[in-house]
């Protein structure tokens, strides 16, 4: 069948493990206000490929690939495409390729299940830790990615959880400790990442003639994240 | 044989003939381990490298000169013996009388030494353009032969920086066996040679033959004598590390006093030094503080290399570049790697001495190298910019394991094979000569089969194709020919004595073509198969612009539409040039590389198909063009290294530049990705890349304050440069080229 894509990046090392090539997808049902890519919104956008085209794209990379490295999904928001992607993921299996899921969690249903199914890894967006913000800040319940992450906990999956850390937003010694008491509570999350808030995206926002809804909000202080991270770890 | 210099060491073949090979592969320790065992600079080390660096900092105040000797031509015991800080160096010997003072070498072209001494305002003693006048140069040589196409085609910088007024450079002498033999057997080798060859038929190649024998002996005299002026008698093997390094040096400076070769490469040297470091060692009489000394001494001499230049030479090999090439790594024939503990301790001078551009270190990757030499290659990419990777697996294959990189990408068998260097031809240019004719719109030339412009409204790809073979055909003949009259000329006039007495007698030849432009010259191709494009004509019904309507694929991408195409040109390329013999009967070889010419490339040449404007700068090497790569930075990888060697054994090179994020997270995530990269990318065959790991500000902030990065290096084309030392233009074109960056 045929997907929406967005972009094709051959070479990431920043979502999941290794190197990996990354597929964007194209559409998204969430509205958050950090967003780096809202070039990605549009369901209708994007370019028409079919899986078969895309598993070609990524398995002419499999040398680089290494011990560690994939193929990671993201967007967009992939689980909008979910069988799509199923099929994509089928196919770089049946050649042993890792397979990662950069999602927000945001959809549950059967075809999702069957996704979940065929990832190794989920890399879980996890924006914030009330519902309040999720509402507010993405357009969606927490809810609902509490049940994605359940969900995750049952299946025994690979999970990270990823949570962009925004200036007076989520930089509170509060929500961080509510973030790593989740991996308490889920044992499939193997790990918690931070990524500091940028603003390199305000080109895009101009460019579509949309709001930036965080344009006065300082970007975040990349090596104060990378301490906090290490901070929460030891605790 | 019973030699005291020997002791110690396992023998073999190498013990009664001269086989360098064969001494390292049975005495060679292995290191597998990691950088752990590394010492830094001593003080005496950091006060040696401060003098230079002073010295350096002045030859920049003074316009990139800091002293020409203008009565002397250089030679091997021409000058007296210089020091940068006599009583504080280890291992001696400048190739003038004083640090960074240039000595002046006519024998390629007179007018060049007159002129490059003017341009930084001295002037060419009388003594010396007194004895040019009764002696033909090089150049004279060149220019009394060449036809008036072959003029032509130099003229409109179809052929460009064709070694026709300076050394050609991109041979590598056996400077080892100055340590592992000394002069004297070398010396008796070169004269039972000699004999030997009298007893052939007195034909002219055997004449020819005869007398650079005759010239090579006396050179190796020559080498003795210049020794003896810095007080070392080697005509002895060397007998401890010390002497290794300082007798290997010697043979290389000595060819770097009689020739300005324009890649004066140093080989495969480090292996080497490690067996006479582990004898030492295990003999209780050097430690790990002592062998790093030695290394950085000698890498500091290296660094105080220099030639004398003209500024337009400095257009297109910019840089005040030597390409001291050091060929580091690899594996052996036996599957065993030829990494040794001096392997890292040569790569560490870029940490004890800091990052520099010289020596060219090159790593010879192969994916069965063991991981911790691969991840403190990987770590100092990351740290410094200054080194380079080159396929061994792929190398190995025709060169053996006891091959170096001359210049960039050049491999040659240390010793047994020698180059003459040919520069490069324009393909983009070649394509807008075809389209109009045999006219060459930037210069107003006339050159080659003269036929009507094309006359298509919409260009038509195989009418096109058809005409573009046809002027390829036309060019490699011309191509062939003028190269074989620069080498006949330059082994008349400029031969290089000593380092073809540290080759076999009968050495092996190559001849290295080149092409720039080939990312312009596919991605054009690509457009008018692809998309619409429509020339633009003058009144006179020339061809000077291009409107191309709708997208084509782009190299780089990828895209095996457009990246059959680029392996086609290849193809093509070398097979016409086979059809033309060449002199001395070399080997033709191509390379797919420009240094940094490819700035000066782009300014000679008009607008092409793909978009590209008049005058812009191409792409280096085999890269594809500037931000034309849309999935990121291994697609582009692949798009390259589809590129077949066995097309361009002369190499192809690739320039890469990645900001430090996109490599990873933390800097072990870093190291490992960029290993996991390199192993990815050899393993599909790929021979070259040059990895730069910066973000681009930093050289946006180095081009607007030079000054505050005068130890900024970075890698551009088969070779690192001082950014500072770059053009403005070769400035902007750097900061101009992709880098990858995280989405």
């Amino acid at each position: 069948m045929e997907g929406r894509i967005h972009s094709f990046q051959s070479l990431g090392t920043v979502d999941g493990p290794g190197v990996r090539a990354v597929v964007f997808m194209q559409g998204c049902p969430l509205r958050c206000v950090c967003c780096h890519n809202p070039d990605t919104w549009d369901m209708n956008g994007g370019t028409l490929m079919s899986a078969r085209a895309v598993a070609d794209k990524i398995l002419r990379l499999r040398s680089y690939f290494g011990n560690d490295g994939g193929v990671t999904v993201s967007g967009g928001e992939p689980l909008m495409q979910a069988d799509f992607v199923s099929e994509l993921f089928g196919m770089c299996r049946e050649q042993g390729i890792h397979c990662a899921l950069d999602t927000s969690g945001c959809v549950l249903n059967s075809r999702v299940e069957r996704l979940l199914n065929l990832c190794d890894l989920v890399l879980l967006d996890y924006k914030y830790t009330n519902d309040a913000d999720y509402k507010k800040n993405c357009g969606c319940f927490k809810e609902s990615v509490d049940l994605f992450l359940q969900k995750l906990q049952a299946m025994n999956k690979r999970v990270w959880l990823r949570q962009v850390i925004i200036p007076t937003l989520t930089d509170n010694t509060e929500s961080l400790e509510k973030l790593y008491a989740l991996k308490d509570k889920f044992s499939c999350i193997e790990k918690i990442e931070l990524l500091p808030f940028r603003k390199l995206c305000a080109e895009k926002y101009e460019a579509m003639g949309i709001e930036f809804p965080l344009a006065d909000t300082p970007e975040a202080d990349t090596v104060k994240v990378a301490e906090l991270q290490g901070l929460m770890e030891k605790e | 044989m019973e030699i005291k210099a020997w002791n110690g060491f396992v023998g073999g073949e190498w013990q009664t003939s001269i086989n360098v090979r064969d001494f390292i592969n049975k005495n060679y320790t292995a290191y597998t381990g990691d950088d752990s065992f590394l010492a830094g600079a001593t003080e005496r080390t950091k006060a040696l490298n401060a003098k230079l660096k002073e010295l350096q900092a002045e030859e920049r105040a003074k316009g990139g000169v800091r002293n020409i000797d203008t009565t002397t031509v250089s030679s091997l015991c021409n000058y007296a013996a210089g020091y940068i800080d006599k009583e504080n160096e280890l291992i001696m010997g400048l190739q003038t009388d004083e640090p960074l003072k240039r000595g002046v070498n006519p024998f390629g072209g007179i007018r060049m030494a007159r002129a490059t001494c003017e341009a930084y305002g001295y002037k060419l003693s009388d003594k010396i353009e007194e004895y040019f006048t009764y002696r033909t140069t090089h150049n004279d040589g060149v220019f009394r032969v060449y036809t008036d196409e072959m003029k032509a085609a130099r003229h409109c910088a179809l052929l460009t920086g064709l070694p026709d007024a300076y050394g050609r450079g991109r041979i590598i002498g056996d400077y080892r066996r100055v340590a592992l033999y000394g002069v004297d057997a070398l010396i008796a080798q070169k004269t039972a040679d000699k004999k030997a060859v009298g007893e052939r038929v007195m034909d002219a190649d055997n004449i020819k033959l005869l007398e650079e024998l005759y010239n090579q002996i006396d050179f190796l005299k020559k080498l003795k004598k210049m020794g003896e002026i810095y007080g070392f008698d080697i005509s002895r093997p060397a007998e401890n590390a010390k002497e290794a390094i300082q007798w290997t040096y010697f043979g290389y400076l000595a060819a770097n006093k009689e020739q300005n070769g324009a890649a004066m490469s140093f080989g495969r040297c480090s292996t080497f030094f490690d067996i006479y470091i582990e004898r030492d060692m295990k003999a209780g009489i050097l430690d790990e503080i002592g062998a790093q000394e030695l290394i950085d001494d000698l890498v500091i001499k290296l660094r105080a290399a220099r030639h004398l230049r003209t500024p337009e030479y400095n257009e297109l090999f910019g840089g005040d570049p030597m390409w001291i090439t050091e060929s580091v790594g690899g594996m052996g024939e036996n599957h065993r790697t030829l990494v040794t503990k001096s392997s890292f301790r040569i790569l560490n001078t870029l940490y004890t001495l800091g990052p520099a551009p010289e020596p060219n270190l090159t790593v010879l990757w192969s994916v069965h190298l063991p991981e911790g030499f691969k991840k403190f290659c990987a770590k100092i990419s990351i740290d410094t910019d200054a080194i380079q990777y080159e396929n061994d697996d792929l190398m190995r294959m025709t060169y053996g394991d006891d091959y170096a990189i001359a210049c960039c990408v050049s491999a040659m068998k240390v010793g047994k094979q020698m180059q003459f260097f040919g520069a490069r031809t324009n393909l983009a240019k070649l394509l807008l000569l075809a389209l109009n004719g045999g006219y060459d719109n930037m210069f107003g030339t006339r050159i080659g089969p003269q036929e009507a412009p094309m006359a298509d409204e919409v260009l038509d790809y195989d009418a096109v194709k058809a005409r573009f073979d046809r002027y390829l055909s036309w060019l490699c003949k011309l191509y062939v020919n003028t190269m074989n009259c620069i080498h006949y000329m330059h082994d008349k006039y400029a031969y290089e004595k000593i380092q073809m007495a540290l080759h076999d007698t009968d050495v092996n030849r190559l001849m290295a073509f080149g092409v720039a432009g080939l990312s312009v010259l596919v991605d054009s191709l690509s457009a008018i198969k692809y998309a619409k494009v429509r020339p633009v004509r003058n009144e006179e019904g020339i061809i000077v612009d291009f409107v191309t309507e709708g997208d084509f694929p782009k190299f780089g991408n990828d895209d095996d539409r457009v990246d059959e195409m680029a392996q086609d040109i290849l193809r093509d390329v070398i097979t016409e040039l086979k059809k033309t013999p060449t002199y001395r009967d070399a080997e033709h070889t191509l390379s797919v590389l420009t240094i940094t010419s490819n700035v000066v490339y782009g300014k000679k040449t008009g607008a092409t198909p793909d978009g590209r404007r008049a005058g812009e700068a191409f792409a280096p090497g085999a890269n594809p063009m500037h931000n034309r790569e849309e999935n990121g930075a291994l697609a582009s990888l692949n798009s390259v290294s589809k590129l077949p060697y066995v097309y361009a054994r002369d190499g192809i090179s690739n320039t890469f530049s990645i900001v430090p994020d996109a490599l990873g997270k933390s800097r072990e995530e870093k190291i490992d990705n960029l290993v996991t990269v390199l192993d990815g990318y050899f393993s599909n065959n790929a021979h070259h890349l040059n990895v730069n790991v910066m973000n681009r500000e930093l050289l946006m902030k180095a081009y607007e304050n030079p000054e505050e990065y005068p130890n900024l290096t970075i890698r551009v084309s088969g070779y690192a440069v001082n950014f500072c030392k770059l053009s403005r233009e070769q400035q902007k074109e750097v900061i101009m080229r992709t880098f990858h960056d995280v989405m």
